[in-house]
């Protein structure tokens, strides 16, 4: 009764043979380790801030007038009001956390190399639509911060010649940052980018389950057809989309339960790490959440000091670093840049930073020290010192696209082993 | 490119000096306890009889303060409420904003979220450090927030201070380098009485900050303790379906 | 893939554990979203009970006052009204008030606590009009009824103490809200605790 209905859907759409196709018989290298989990929990955190999202605008008002007031109200007058705050304003940056350790993983194992280039195209395509759907969002809860900081991000783009004026005002809407741009901003937020951020992720992993996964060895589990012996073979149950076309070999477990179970683990631990922040320590010292936001915005009256969210930061601080306006914002938007045309700066061909050369692990080590300091700095306030570390970590910055372009194409490494050895 | 590593890291020393600029009076440090009800409630009274007459608390409920607090809410009627708002009600004031701003030269703040805006050991520290100055329009000036266009309203509480202005020089310019605070009258209270009491208040504004800790605090005890049994789970499902993978 | 044998008992029941586990976490995560759709304290505020004068409520007048967004009506029955209560009971549908449209204690041939006092909530039990009051003027409608209430929108008829007549589209008598006298000039809407 029961298979019959579901062979009765099974004619009408592949339902089992997409779940076949993409979980019960996806070949994953067994070798995932712990770097492996982030895109699975970028993934959770984007359906806890859709569905918060959603609860939350049931009780926001996007208007100026009631904007502040009507957070207020989500704290204190609705039930959980505040948990569904929480846990969204929480989720944002934890999901900043995520991305960030997920790139860094493509950027350690090569994972961005050849024949995943797209791959990580669209990977920086949402990390783009995120950080634009961050900002905007944290002009919504219409605070001393929100209006302040959305007011210095929007000025940037006066720095483009000829039409910047022109094209701050538009986005704007009006001569200040207003209704009108938080309504704009509000719709954008809500409908807009995280329909293209739901499409994006969706083409992400279209794109992944293609070429499939890479893990820390580097090395291949897909083999020319005819290439492996038939106990070279993985016993488990591949899906034949996958086994027509290529080998697989002994070395990868499927998606589901094998890796599933492996990100559950790193969920539930995840998730420990978020409640504590919701529930005991939502500001996270002014990180997540900025004390002048809990006063409403003023357009007559700037904070003392104005510092975007942590996760803007490195780039802010690569921005201040610059002593031009229009030279800055390009360095700051170049800096995003160089991280999507990794895929064509690099140009060794062997992926995972285990095989490859001491000067790779000493230039990848310092970039990432160099972007946390960015970071860092970009929280503090524009001193001579602090900008003149700025200015040495932009150079760094850059530097590693630099000096990764020219050694990578003799470089020296390692002999790739055969298998993944377990 | 290790040099420069080095140089970075030796910068880092210098950096706590690099962010000064000007005065910064030393705060006090404050003993909040949200656990601590009846310093609530004596904070929230001290609120509604000497705050709310200039400062609202236009988020918050009268309701819910006193459920919060343990207060009865007919007890909250006869004792919070001095104007003939209901109990439902949140906390304002029928000051209009054309007085205010005349008497102060602006509107003097909401301050249901001033533990959260500044925090506590500020607003301890700053309540605690008005100092007499005749030449300001209240007759007095305070330590850690200058030239602050607010009457000391608890005056009569802790009494009149003096200040002594400490200046030092500094690469060869006269600094203000500290402020030293005397009692000059005494108040109905003794200093460690009015230190309580303006604890009680501290305590209380930290509470109307954010009402959904005194909740938070005990839901969030159980989604750890809940999560941690479930990672036990999942661990040991995990750890048996990877048996025969190695 | 090693040889090791699977232990499948084991691995059922911690399969099944863990489902559960995940099952009762699920619906804890649920509890927020679901509970955050209840009346706000915002709502609850304003749906607070309300307190009515009747010092000054003539016999035969009505007091309109607004609770949770609706009207209640609350009329000063005069001798009149009351005796002819008891003379149209067979053109009732529900004359002893059998349906639970009324706390226990408007469970009465008034369907009020105090015989001259009718409270009720102005609202017409067929698709919520408010029915008109019609003191004087209502055999009209009813022959031999002088007052009650009539709904303009489909034409039901309640008598003076809500009840419903019959052939009208409302299918049940008015609803009489929860209430209390505070003292014997002010009553309470909204809340009958402590009420017998």
């Amino acid at each position: 009764m029961f298979k019959n209905l579901l062979d009765w859907i099974e004619y009408r759409i592949p339902m089992m043979r997409v779940a076949n196709m993409h979980a019960l018989q996806y070949p994953a290298p067994k070798n995932m380790n712990f770097w492996y989990v982030f895109g699975f929990l970028a993934t959770i955190v984007l359906v806890n801030q859709i569905l918060t999202g959603i609860w939350l605008t049931m009780n926001y008002v996007p208007s100026a007038d009631g904007a502040f007031a009507s957070v207020e109200y989500i704290m204190r007058d609705v039930d959980y009001g505040w948990l569904l705050r929480y846990m969204h304003s929480t989720g944002a940056s934890a999901f900043f956390v995520v991305v960030y350790l997920h790139m860094f993983r493509g950027m350690m194992y090569g994972s961005y190399q050849k024949p995943r280039e797209l791959l990580w195209l669209f990977g920086m395509f949402i990390y783009l639509a995120l950080m634009a759907e961050a900002f905007m969002g944290y002009l919504l809860p219409w605070g001393q911060m929100s209006y302040w900081g959305a007011q210095v991000i929007i000025s940037l783009f006066g720095a483009i010649p000829v039409i910047g004026d022109d094209l701050t005002l538009w986005i704007r809407g009006d001569y200040v940052i207003s209704g009108a741009t938080l309504n704009r901003f509000f719709a954008l937020h809500v409908i807009a980018l995280p329909l293209v951020i739901v499409i994006l992720v969706f083409l992400h992993i279209v794109a992944l389950h293609e070429v499939g996964s890479n893990n820390p060895q580097g090395i291949d589990v897909k083999h020319p057809k005819g290439s492996l012996k038939e106990e070279e073979k993985t016993k488990f149950k591949i899906h034949e989309y996958y086994t027509s076309k290529k080998d697989i070999i002994d070395d990868v477990v499927p998606f589901f339960p094998h890796i599933v179970l492996k990100d559950l683990v790193a969920f539930s631990l995840f998730c420990m790490g978020c409640s504590y922040v919701i529930f005991f320590n939502p500001e996270v010292g002014g990180l997540f959440l900025e004390g002048p936001n809990f006063e409403p915005a003023n357009p007559l009256k700037t904070p003392e000091h104005i510092a975007p969210v942590w996760y803007f930061t490195p780039f802010y601080a690569i921005l201040r670093a610059v002593p031009d306006k229009l030279l800055g914002v390009l360095t700051m938007f170049g800096a995003i840049v160089m991280l999507a045309l990794l895929p064509w700066l690099d140009r060794c061909k062997v992926r995972s930073v285990k095989y490859r050369s001491g000067l790779h692990k000493i230039n990848l080590a310092v970039f990432a020290v160099v972007f946390v300091l960015l970071g860092w700095l970009g929280l503090k306030p524009a001193t001579p010192t602090f900008t003149l570390m700025s200015q040495i970590s932009t150079v760094l910055y850059f530097g590693f696209f630099g000096f990764l372009w020219l050694y990578s194409k003799n470089e020296q490494t390692k002999p790739l082993p055969a298998r993944i050895t377990k | 490119m290790k040099k420069l590593l080095i140089a970075l890291v030796a910068l880092l020393p210098s950096l706590a000096t690099a962010a000064g600029g000007g005065f910064q009076y030393p705060l006090e440090e404050v003993k909040i306890d949200l656990k601590d009800q009846p310093s609530l409630q004596r904070g929230a009274a001290l609120f509604m009889n000497y705050c709310l007459g200039c400062h609202q608390m236009q988020y918050q409920r009268y309701q819910r303060t006193a459920e919060d607090l343990g207060i009865p809410l007919d007890l909250a009627k006869d004792n919070l409420i001095f104007s003939d708002q209901k109990i439902g009600e949140k906390i304002t004031n029928a000051m209009p904003v054309a007085d205010a701003a005349s008497f102060f030269g602006k509107q003097p703040p909401d301050l249901t979220m001033v533990a959260r805006v500044r925090n506590p050991d500020w607003i301890y520290t700053y309540l605690k450090t008005f100092y007499v100055d005749e030449k300001k329009t209240f007759k007095v000036n305070n330590a850690v927030f200058k030239d602050v266009g607010m009457p000391h309203v608890l005056e009569g509480l802790q009494g009149t201070q003096e200040a002594e202005m400490v200046y030092d020089t500094v690469d060869g310019e006269k600094t203000l380098v500290g402020i030293k605070l005397t009692q000059k009258e005494p108040g109905t209270l003794t200093p460690a009485e009015y230190d309580q009491a303006i604890t009680d208040l501290v305590n209380f504004l930290e509470y109307v900050g954010e009402p959904s800790k005194l909740e938070s605090h005990k839901i969030g005890t159980w989604v750890l303790v809940f999560l941690a049994v479930f990672f036990v789970f999942i661990f040991l499902l995990k750890k048996e379906y990877w048996r025969d993978v190695h | 893939m090693s040889n090791a044998p699977v232990d499948n008992g084991r691995r059922r029941f911690l399969t099944v554990a863990t489902s559960v586990v995940g099952g009762v976490g699920a619906v804890g995560a649920a509890v927020p979203f679901i509970a955050s759709w209840n009346p706000s304290a915002k709502a609850k505020a304003a749906g607070a009970p309300v307190e009515v004068n009747i010092s000054k409520l003539e016999p035969g007048q009505m007091l309109r006052v607004e609770w949770r967004g609706k009207p209640v009506w609350v009329v000063q029955r005069t001798p009149e009204m009351l005796e002819e209560l008891t003379t149209h009971d067979d053109k009732l549908r529900d004359a002893n008030s059998e349906v639970e449209q009324q706390p226990e204690y408007a469970q009465n041939k008034y369907r009020s606590i105090k015989p001259e006092v009718f409270l009720a909530v102005g609202i017409c039990t067929h698709l919520g009009c408010s029915p008109q009051y019609l003191p004087d003027s209502f055999s009209a409608q009813v022959e031999g009824v002088p007052s009650g209430f009539f709904c303009p929108c489909h034409g039901s008829k309640f008598d003076m103490a809500g009840r419903v007549f019959q052939s009208v589209p409302a299918p049940t008598n008015l609803v009489i809200p929860p209430h209390k006298y505070l003292d014997e000039n002010t009553i309470l809407v909204g809340d009958d605790s402590g009420a017998a």
